[in-house]
């Protein structure tokens, strides 16, 4: 690796994600009235297209910015959502905080754990879950308790909801749309326990 | 309880999201008639005069804020503030996610007000969905010319630049907000010199909340005198309460300000069978409890602070007997503590040993001392840091400490649980 040429890292078969992206990357920039605040956004899109972000992202992202290696480092480890090191390709984050702690977030904490035989912070062996839990409300409290994966939204866990989240994710289900269709309470309505949409 | 829906209006009846349903129950039109019939000025002249007060906590009227800018010809930013972080409260993410052309709306009719070079929303990482939601929304409005260059063919423009965070609570705070806009870390700044007057790159700049923001097109489009006719004399409008706990129906309600306690319990389904209630926070985690003899109290940002607490982001929490008070000044300490930046030593550490002393109490290990030491954190976290963040993290512990005292001693001396299911976690 060398400070100059941050691409070589990545190997000589895979392009590296700024040069395949280069367009999205001045985009953002062009953005700002100032280059330094697209640093976040580089961040994600590194997370995005790594799954996490690695050293040599940041080595790209202060050259590009003109910022120090330092810098990067020091903003990306301040925010809680940006992982430093490798995670599973599903980061399944149980809410902590006082209404989903009420609800029964430690329980779903084991239970998890329990199903997917890895302890807080863990990575299953195959590579498919991290399991976290964060202190930081997700401001689903009408739907405690609350989980997101990969930020997307699942409301009222229950211990028999979360098998069935699993088991789809394991299916190959898309994220996305199985959060829209099993995990949001639409506004107005009202689950009750167990109720799956 | 009969009462008009405004900024809530469709919302769960039909899609919002598409622009076409937005303008059919007449969406846009207060942009229209702001840029073709009204000064930059007037504009702030009618949100000034329906004293919009702003509802991300601290209650300070909108249209005052946006004449703190000074005229000195630097460029001047808007950021909306999206970073709803505050426990117990999720009425922004449902504005964003559910009717996102309000929120839009609302920064072009502000950025107008404001002659705003260009306009930002700070919306929180953990907002993905929001923030797809937001980016097609404003792909939408540009192709029907509500955004980008001479919107609807007048010499007004704007862009609208949407920010992910990535997790940090105390980027809910505006210095904390540019800091992290400004692509670093969330530290708050100190004040002087306000944002109003050194924001964003140093250049004026205006911060205000998501639900603020989404008054504005009525507030034009129906007049400041309509505004004042909801709610209370002080605190016009409405207010989406996020009520969650121990009540049938948690969600977003959407009341006139000055709703009573009990009625708003009421809306939201009563209490729980089972339930009684023991002490409610009624904006957010910061918030000192309110008690059942509260029942009466209008909800509006000075009656609320008349009885010893604070409307805050009207994010309500119901607890009921079940609750314990020492574990949840516990997790709230651990919560504070994880989210301090840093900065400030009194923070830093009195978050920490706040934690530290409760955990300690509330597995029976306590002593009558460590009340006390608790009980005289005002002298030594209040006023002593750069934000608001230390101040915050300990009032809601000042009021159990002094109305749920028997909790605490319990604790300590009886190494005992008052509540009726202490540690217990409840099935939802």
């Amino acid at each position: 690796m060398t400070a100059q040429d941050p691409a070589r890292v990545n190997g000589a078969q895979a392009q590296p994600w700024w040069e395949r992206r280069a367009e999205d990357i001045d985009r953002l920039i062009a953005q700002y009235p100032k280059p330094r605040s697209a640093l976040m956004g580089l961040l994600w899109m590194a997370q995005e297209e790594r799954g996490w972000v690695a050293p040599e992202d940041m080595e790209f992202i202060a050259q590009r910015l003109g910022v120090s290696r330092a810098y990067v480092e020091s903003t990306c480890s301040f925010y809680s959502l940006y992982h430093r090191k490798p995670v599973g390709r599903y980061v399944i984050t149980v809410c902590g905080n006082i209404m989903c702690g009420l609800s029964g977030a430690e329980a779903l904490i084991r239970h998890f754990e329990e199903r997917l035989g890895i302890k807080l912070g863990e990575t299953t062996p195959d590579g498919l879950f991290t399991l976290l839990v964060t202190g930081e409300c997700i401001a689903a409290c009408d739907g405690a308790p609350a989980i997101q994966i990969n930020e997307e939204y699942f409301h009222k866990v229950t211990p028999e909801r979360a098998d069935q989240i699993l088991q789809a994710l394991r299916d190959g289900a898309d994220l996305v749309e199985l959060s829209e269709r099993i995990g949001l309470i639409q506004p107005g309505a009202v689950w009750e326990a167990g109720e799956s949409a | 309880m009969k009462y008009e829906k405004v900024l809530t209006k469709g919302i769960g009846e039909v899609d919002l999201t598409r622009i076409e349903n937005y303008e059919a129950q007449g969406g846009y039109q207060a942009l229209r008639k702001a840029l073709k019939s009204m000064t930059p000025a007037e504009v702030h002249a009618e949100v000034k005069k329906a004293n919009l007060r702003g509802r991300g906590g601290a209650g300070f009227p909108a249209g005052l804020k946006w004449g703190f800018l000074p005229d000195d010809g630097r460029p001047r930013y808007l950021c909306c503030n999206a970073d709803e972080s505050e426990p117990g409260t999720f009425n922004n993410r449902m504005l964003i996610e559910y009717n996102p052309h309000l929120l839009i709306e609302g920064i072009l009719l502000a950025a107008y007000a404001v002659r705003a070079a260009r306009s930002f929303i700070y919306i929180r990482g953990e907002f993905r969905k929001g923030y797809r939601v937001l980016l097609d929304a404003i792909e939408q409005a540009r192709a029907k010319g509500y955004m980008g260059d001479r919107i609807l063919g007048t010499d007004f423009s704007q862009e609208i630049v949407v920010h992910r965070g990535a997790g940090a609570y105390i980027c809910g705070e505006e210095t904390g907000l540019l800091s992290s806009l400004e692509g670093g870390r969330g530290e708050p700044r100190n004040k002087p010199p306000f944002p109003a007057v050194a924001g964003l790159y140093g250049m004026p700049t205006v911060v205000n909340n998501v639900e603020t923001l989404c008054n504005v097109p009525f507030i034009i489009d129906r007049g400041a005198d309509w505004f004042l006719s909801i709610g209370t004399e002080k605190s016009p409008g409405t207010k989406i309460f996020s009520v969650s706990g121990a009540v049938n129906r948690p969600g977003n309600y959407e009341l006139p300000l000055g709703v009573t306690l009990g009625e708003l319990i009421e809306v939201a389904g009563g209490l729980k069978p089972g339930s009684k209630l023991k002490a409610v926070q009624p904006g957010g985690a910061s918030s000192p409890v309110l008690l059942p003899n509260n029942l009466d109290l209008p909800l509006d940002f000075d009656s609320v602070q008349q009885a010893g607490s604070i409307l805050g982001t009207a994010g309500v929490m119901i607890f009921d007997q079940n609750v314990c008070m020492v574990r949840t000044a516990l997790y709230y300490a651990d919560f504070f503590s994880h989210e301090s930046c840093g900065q400030c030593t009194p923070c830093r550490e009195g978050t920490a040993w706040t934690a530290r002393l409760l955990r300690k109490i509330e597995r029976g290990e306590g002593t009558p001392e460590d009340i006390e030491i608790l009980k005289s954190l005002r002298g030594t976290m209040s006023g002593t840091t750069i934000c608001l963040l230390s101040d915050f993290s300990i009032t809601f512990l000042q009021s159990v400490l002094k109305h749920f005292a028997d909790e605490f001693e319990a604790h300590i001396h009886g190494r005992a649980c008052l509540a009726e299911r202490p540690r217990e976690v409840r099935s939802a």
